[in-house]
Order: C-alpha cells, then structure tokens, then sequence
C-alpha cells in the first residue's frame, strides 16, 4: 500500500473498489421487479415516493455500511446515520450525490449549503453547523459573496419546483452533508466530556502543585555542572587517557569494581552526595566499614535489603519480605533496626499482605537516617580522609614513541561469562556434595 | 513518524449491558474499560452535571490551563542563559569518530551501553539485534527477531540479557548466553504485550523489571520472570515514542514523550500522571533526564530540543537555530550534563551547551539519518546509530597541539 490516497482523477483511491462494488448493489436493489418493494410515503398532503424498509441479519449489516457512504439515508431521524431493523424508512440517495460522483466535498459547497440553510431557517442552525459557518466564513470570506449569492439562486430555483420533489430535494442534499462532514457525533461528544473531566482534574491538582523559582533551580544546573566537570571525560579528559583515544585501556583498570587503591577523582565523587557513595559498589563496601565500627552497620543492610525487594522477582517477594521481617523487624531480631513506631506500626500492618512497596516506609526511613546522620560523618572521619590521601592519581600517559605502531585492542571477559561461571560453580558444588 | 491508532473497536460484550456489541475502548480513572456505545452515551450523560455542556466544560479547561500558565510564570525571575553568563565559555571541540561498527543490513534503529562501558546492542529493520564489544569491535551475540523494524532495544543491568522490541507488539528478554552453539532465539522470554508497536524498553535498576512505552499511547512496568503486567499509565492521547528513568534516590518517576506533543511525569507505584508539559510544536521524539534527575531534555520533530524542569515545572531553555530544520530523532547528556548531544534527521549530530543555549560543535560523517545517540555510562565516550547501517562511537580529542593530532590520525581506524 502507497501513502498516496488520491489517483489521477481526485476520487479516494482505496476506496474506489468498495465504492463500484457497493454502488452494483445499491442498482439492483433499485430494480423495479428483483429489488426491494417501494412504497409511497404520506406527508401530510404530499405523497413522496420511493421509500422501503430492511430486515435481516446481514442484510442490515450491509445496509449500516450502505447508510454510512451515503447510499441509504433514513427519514425520520436524519442525523442518526444507522439502519434499524424497524419499519422505519429510508430512500435511496440520488447518483447525483454518490461519493464517486461527487467526491471531494469542496468547501465552497459546503458553505453555501450552509448559508441556504441559514437563510431558510432564519438562523437556525445548530451547533457545530454554526462553528463549521464561522469558520468558514474566515477562511473562504474572500469568495463570501459568490457564496451568498449561490445560496440564493438556488434557493429562488427550489421555490419553482413541486413541494414533493423540493422536500425529496432538500432531504438528499442533507443527507450528502451529513456524510462527509459529519458533525462531532454523539458518542465521540459525549467520550470528550470524559476526558475533559480528567484534564480539569488535572489542571487543578497541577494549579495546587508547590513550585521552586527558577533562579534556584537554575542556580543548581551550574553548580552541578561545575562539580562534576573534572569527572567528565568529554569536557576534560581522564587520566592516564581515554581508552577510546589511545587503546589503552588503564582508565578502566584502574576504575573497576575490585581494584586495590581507588583513584583520587572517584573517592572525591562520594562526597558529593550519598547516592553517588552507593551507586559505587566500593564505595558502599567502605560505608559498610564505617558503619561496623559504629555499631549501625544493619542500616545499610536493612536498605539493602528492601532494594532487593523493590527491584527482585515478583514471585519471591514474600519470602524475601519475611526474612527481613526476621532479621530486622522483629522484637528481639539479630540486626534491629531503629524505626520510629509510626512507620514500624505501619510496615507491620502491611506485612499481613506483603507487596513489593511494603518496606517502602521504612526503607526511606532509614535513608534518610544515613543520609542525615551517618554519611556526613562518614566524610569527616579518619577512614575516608585516610582513603582520600592514599588515593591514586594517575599519570597521564606519554605519547607514543612509535606514531605508527598500532596498539593491540584486547577483549575483555563478558559480564555474562561472570554469571555463567557462578552457575556453574554452584553446580560443580551442588555435584560434590 | 507515526499515526494515530489509539482508539480500538472490537466486537463483544459490553462491561455494562453485557449485551454483544461493538466495544470502545475508554478509561475511567486510568482503568481500561470496554463499554457499548450506548452505555457510553448514557455513562457520559452522567458526567454532565446540570447547566453543563462539553462547552463551559471546555471553558473552564481552557481557563484552568492559562490560570496555570500565570502561575508557572509567577516564579520564572531569571532565563537559563542569564544564570549561565558568569561561566566561561566552551572552547572548541573536536571529536573524532573512534570506532565504526559495520554489520548491520539495514537501518539501526536503537541502541544502548551496557553497564561495563564498552559493550553495546543494537537494533535494526532487519530484525537482527546485535551485541558488540565496541571497543575491540567485535560481534558477541546475534538474535534474529520475528519481525523487522526492531524499534527499542536495552542492555540488562548484569550484563547478562538483552530486552528487545518493535513491530511484534512485544518485547523479549533473550538472556546472552557464551555457548557458541546455543541458539539465544530458544531462550527467549515474552515479556510484554502491547495493541500496537513498541517504542522504547528499559530495565529498571535491576534484571527483574522492565519498562516499555508503546504506539498505543500506554506505557507499561512488567516483571521479567513472570510476565505479569505490574503497572499500566495511561494519559497520552497518542504513541508514546520514548521513555527514561529517573536517576534519583527514591527511584520511582519516569519521563515518557510521544506524538501528542506532550513529557508526561509517572510515578511507578501509583501509576499516575505527576506532571505534563505541552511546548514542543511537534512530535516528542526522545527524552532524557538530565543527570542530577532536577530536569529533563526532550528532542523534537519541530527541529528544536527543550529542557524542562522538575521543581520550576516549566520549559527553561530551547536549543535551536534557523539553520537546523530537520527534527531532531534522539538526546543525551554529558556526564556532566554541561553538553547535550541530539541526532538529528539531517544526518549530523549538534552538540549544546546546556547552560549557555549555544552550539559547541557539529559532527558530521553518517550519511543518512541519525537514529539515536547515546553516552557511554562513564562519559568517556558516545555511540551514534544511523539509517546508514552502521554505528560509531566518537571521543572528544583534545588537540593540545599537532604532533599529538599526527598520532592520532595514524591511528584512526
């Protein structure tokens, strides 16, 4: 299928097989001797012919489609573009107003049938009728005139005509109009007024959110940028050098997980906030140090704990919760933790039903507790100062003695080989006992 | 880059009536619900109360939405480039194009770094999903999908699996296993299940829990081992094109972008919409928190990327120029978050000074659209995917001076 909708001749290009296909029918069942009885209608005084009913299944299925392009349209409820398996009735729409015929609807049409209508029904018309007028009127005024105009000739020509065939008349061109400019339809109108509920909903929570000035927020931007620009290799390069510059591959060596004697660079990164200290799994290593000598090493446990939680299998999250109810809830548990009776009450509560957010509370509890307390202390104390102080800084690597020598690029072990080794460990031991 | 198919028909019992009819899809209170149209008429005849119509209803939207505007613009006192005008300016930058990775048949699509820093995956409209080491530029692992345009991919956490996604409707884990002869393709775990394509996925801090955003407005939280749907946001009113995670403490927001112009703030537990932004004049392509987590980046069909902020809870800054008219397909920060760097559809990659608004450098050298561009976890380097088939991976060289840049030139790949 091409994105291009329109052929040569302007008409709907996927739908011109549909349309020939149901326009066959629509003749057939026009037949006066093998097509659907007619009747005449009685209007009061006038006699209308050519209408009929529908009953049947797919019939009406059919039908639903015929009504919907326009082939059909019903009488008593014009606006309601659907077949009803009722006696109520339907006329044919002439070939004059079928959407192979007459398609694309143009604006120009579309205004001055509108204006006839304004005339003849002295400003009457309805809703988005009136909107579709207004905004037409703007976007076409330059050809108003011939518009209103139009309008009136034929206008003054349907007064000339018999009242049967200007009702059956008046009656097809709504009908046209209604098919291919549809108003807002009922069930989409009322589907807005759902969601615009929920917008004003949500504007008005929005309206009561508190919010910061944007000098100090914008403030921040700089000072963390600041802060961290000598980490940023691409603002100011890493020592000994980038591997992806040189191939060499010591900056990431000497900034692994289990290296030695971390760098200068990276032990000052913990200060600048507790998450960096934790995301950096030495450094959460040396935390832990500090805490043990402290005698709250449980805090950093109990988090630890709780993150397992949050982030593990879903499957395996009640007999996670219950362990750390165990190890660190319980009246007497080995590694207590200290939490204020509110959220202990509250976690408690939630523990009859454990979910993946129960420990949520306590958890943030106990944050903020390090966060507040023991990690400022941290900074002060005599392990990081002493860390800080025998902490590398690397040189920066000399230039190449031999500019043509190509550096040979050398793998490295895949983390997936990690895990796979553990397993297999864990077999070789399951195996051995 | 997309179209509308939000709004899906189908044909059953009614949730109400339980009579058999065609169904709409709506939402009540961020539940999906399948009603008959005339249970709809009738339920939203309810929703109207007396001397309502959709009309003062949509006045008092309107009002609603511009007594907002004021307040947001009460707190606003200083523009970002003012603030930014006591840092020195960035000099030049010259970044060289480090690594070419050629194998793939056809446009790459996605990519992302795996957490050891010089690992990658990558997708393409082949359907092939392919994890390299960049560094040694060696191809590790090899999937084929089912289906093409494979639209999102993303590293596990471990190391240990890759999550993909695109025209299935689906995303997979495939756990990367070292037995060369195994077939990953046997492996593989359906997670998610969307009614349109998939546009974006990401783990979230652990292997256990994947986030995915899709064409049929929705976003949704899944656990890995199970399948289970664990949280489902609804609010977009059109595809969702991208999401990212908050780096903060708790943990528990994330950003998504889509195509009806709208960043929509989610917080994971509840499912709800925090915050919305509505400033882009086009389709929101990707989005990016800025690495403090205070605020996010967003690149854009209308040729321009915003920056918005949390706590102010508005636009601060536009980075555009005349010169740029193409949108621009994907964003990243700097490790610092001093540099932004997007991909744009007309091939070149402008790098931002964040602070200042102003362009630092743009790089040529794909040759059709770039994709997506993203920043290596430790900032040394960033990868750049294109519609040319192939990605590269760039590096700032720091040219103190020319017998430095002959070196570096004999050994340019």
């Amino acid at each position: 299928m091409t994105i291009n909708t329109l052929s040569q001749d302007g008409v709907q290009r996927q739908q011109m097989p549909c349309l020939t296909k149901m326009e066959r029918m629509i003749i057939s069942m026009q037949d006066p001797d093998m097509g659907i009885k007619l009747r005449n209608q009685r209007l009061l005084i006038t006699v209308i012919p050519h209408k009929c009913s529908i009953s049947d299944e797919e019939a009406l299925h059919v039908g639903q489609l015929f009504v919907k392009y326009g082939y059909i349209y019903p009488l008593k409820e014009p606006r309601n573009l659907i077949l009803k398996a009722d006696d109520s009735s339907y006329r044919f729409q002439t070939p004059y107003y079928w959407m192979s015929t007459r398609w694309p609807a143009s604006e120009l049409d579309y205004a001055i049938y509108l204006a006839k209508k304004n005339i003849r029904k002295q400003g009457e018309l309805i809703e988005y009728e009136k909107e579709c007028y207004n905004a037409l009127h703007k976007r076409i005024n330059h050809t108003w005139d011939f518009v209103v105009m139009q309008a009136r000739e034929q206008l003054r020509a349907s007064k000339q005509r018999r009242k049967g065939d200007r009702i059956v008349l008046e009656c097809q061109e709504q009908a046209y109009w209604l098919v291919n400019r549809p108003p807002v339809s009922p069930e989409h109108y009322k589907l807005t007024t759902l969601t615009k509920n929920t917008i004003i909903e949500h504007n008005r929570i929005s309206l009561a959110r508190n919010r910061v000035k944007s000098s100090i927020c914008l403030e921040s931007y700089v000072k963390y940028c600041e802060q961290y620009q000598p980490h940023d290799p691409i603002m100011q390069g890493c020592l000994p050098s980038n591997p992806w510059i040189t191939d060499d591959i010591m900056f990431w060596n000497m900034n692994s997980e289990t290296v030695a004697l971390p760098t200068k660079l990276r032990v000052e990164r913990w200060s600048f906030s507790f998450m960096e200290l934790l995301n950096d799994q030495m450094g959460r290593k040396e935390f832990l140090t500090y805490l043990e000598k402290e005698f709250s090493a449980e805090n950093l446990c109990f988090w630890q704990a709780c993150e397992d939680v949050r982030h593990g299998e879903t499957a395996k999250i009640p007999e996670k919760v219950d362990e750390v109810y165990k190890q660190f809830l319980a009246p007497g548990a080995s590694r207590w933790v200290n939490i204020d009776s509110k959220t202990m009450e509250k976690t408690l509560e939630g523990l009859k039903r454990p979910h993946r957010f129960v420990l949520d509370d306590a958890q943030m509890h106990i944050y903020f507790l390090m966060k507040k307390d023991s990690y400022p202390r941290y900074l002060k104390s005599e392990l990081y100062k002493n860390l800080l102080a025998r902490a590398i800084v690397p040189q920066e690597t000399k230039k190449s003695v031999f500019p043509f020598m190509r550096r040979q690029r050398h793998s490295s072990p895949s983390p997936a080989l990690a895990t796979q080794t553990a397993e297999d460990d864990g077999k070789a031991k399951d195996e051995s006992r | 880059m997309c179209d509308q198919t939000f709004l899906a028909i189908t044909f059953g019992p009614c949730d109400n009536c339980s009579q058999n009819k065609p169904l709409m899809n709506i939402y009540l209170k961020n539940e999906p619900i399948n009603y008959c149209s005339l249970c709809v008429e009738l339920m939203a005849c309810q929703g109207l109360a007396k001397g309502e119509t959709t009309n003062t209803l949509k006045a008092e939207s309107e009002s609603l939405k511009a007594k907002l505007e004021e307040e947001r613009a009460k707190l606003h006192d200083v523009e970002l480039h003012q603030v930014a005008e006591k840092i020195d300016a960035l000099g030049q930058f010259v970044m060289k194009t480090r690594r070419t990775l050629k194998g793939h048949g056809n446009k790459v699509l996605c990519m992302d770094w795996c957490r050891d820093k010089r690992r990658i995956v990558s997708s393409s409209q082949d359907g092939k999903v392919i994890v390299w080491d960049a560094y040694t530029t060696n191809k590790e692992h090899a999937v084929t999908m089912p289906c093409t345009w494979v639209m999102a991919c993303a590293y596990a956490p471990s190391g240990c699996a890759v999550a993909c996604g695109g025209l299935d409707n689906k995303c997979s884990v495939y756990p990367l296993s070292l037995d060369k002869n195994e077939n990953l393709a046997a492996k593989k775990k359906s997670v998610a299940m969307h009614t349109n394509y998939l546009s974006s996925c990401s783990f979230t801090n652990s292997d256990m829990q994947i986030l995915t955003s899709s064409g049929d407005g929705t976003c949704a939280l899944w656990d890995v081992e199970s399948g289970q749907l664990l949280q489902s946001f609804h609010g977009h009113s059109a595809d969702v094109l991208s999401l990212d995670l908050a780096p903060s403490e708790t943990g528990n927001t994330f950003v998504s972008g889509g195509c009806d112009k709208k960043a929509n703030v989610w917080d994971m537990r509840s499912g709800q919409n925090v915050q919305s932004f509505e400033t882009h004049e086009s389709d929101i392509n990707n989005v990016k928190y800025y690495p403090s987590g205070d605020a996010f980046a967003t690149g854009s069909d209308d040729a321009t990327c915003r920056l918005y902020d949390l706590r102010a809870d508005r636009e601060v800054a536009i980075y555009s120029k005349d010169s740029i008219i193409f949108g621009a397909s994907s964003v990243d920060f700097s490790l610092s978050g001093r540099l932004l760097f997007a991909g744009y559809n007309d091939y070149t990659i402008n790098v931002w000074d964040v602070l200042k608004g102003t362009r630092v450098a743009i790089l040529f050298g794909h040759e059709n659209r770039v994709s997506t561009v993203r920043v290596s976890p430790d900032g040394t380097a960033f990868c750049s995917g294109s519609w040319d088939n192939t990605l590269r991976v760039s590096a700032y060289l720091r040219s103190s001076g020319e017998s430095e840049l002959r070196n570096i030139l004999y050994n340019t790949v």
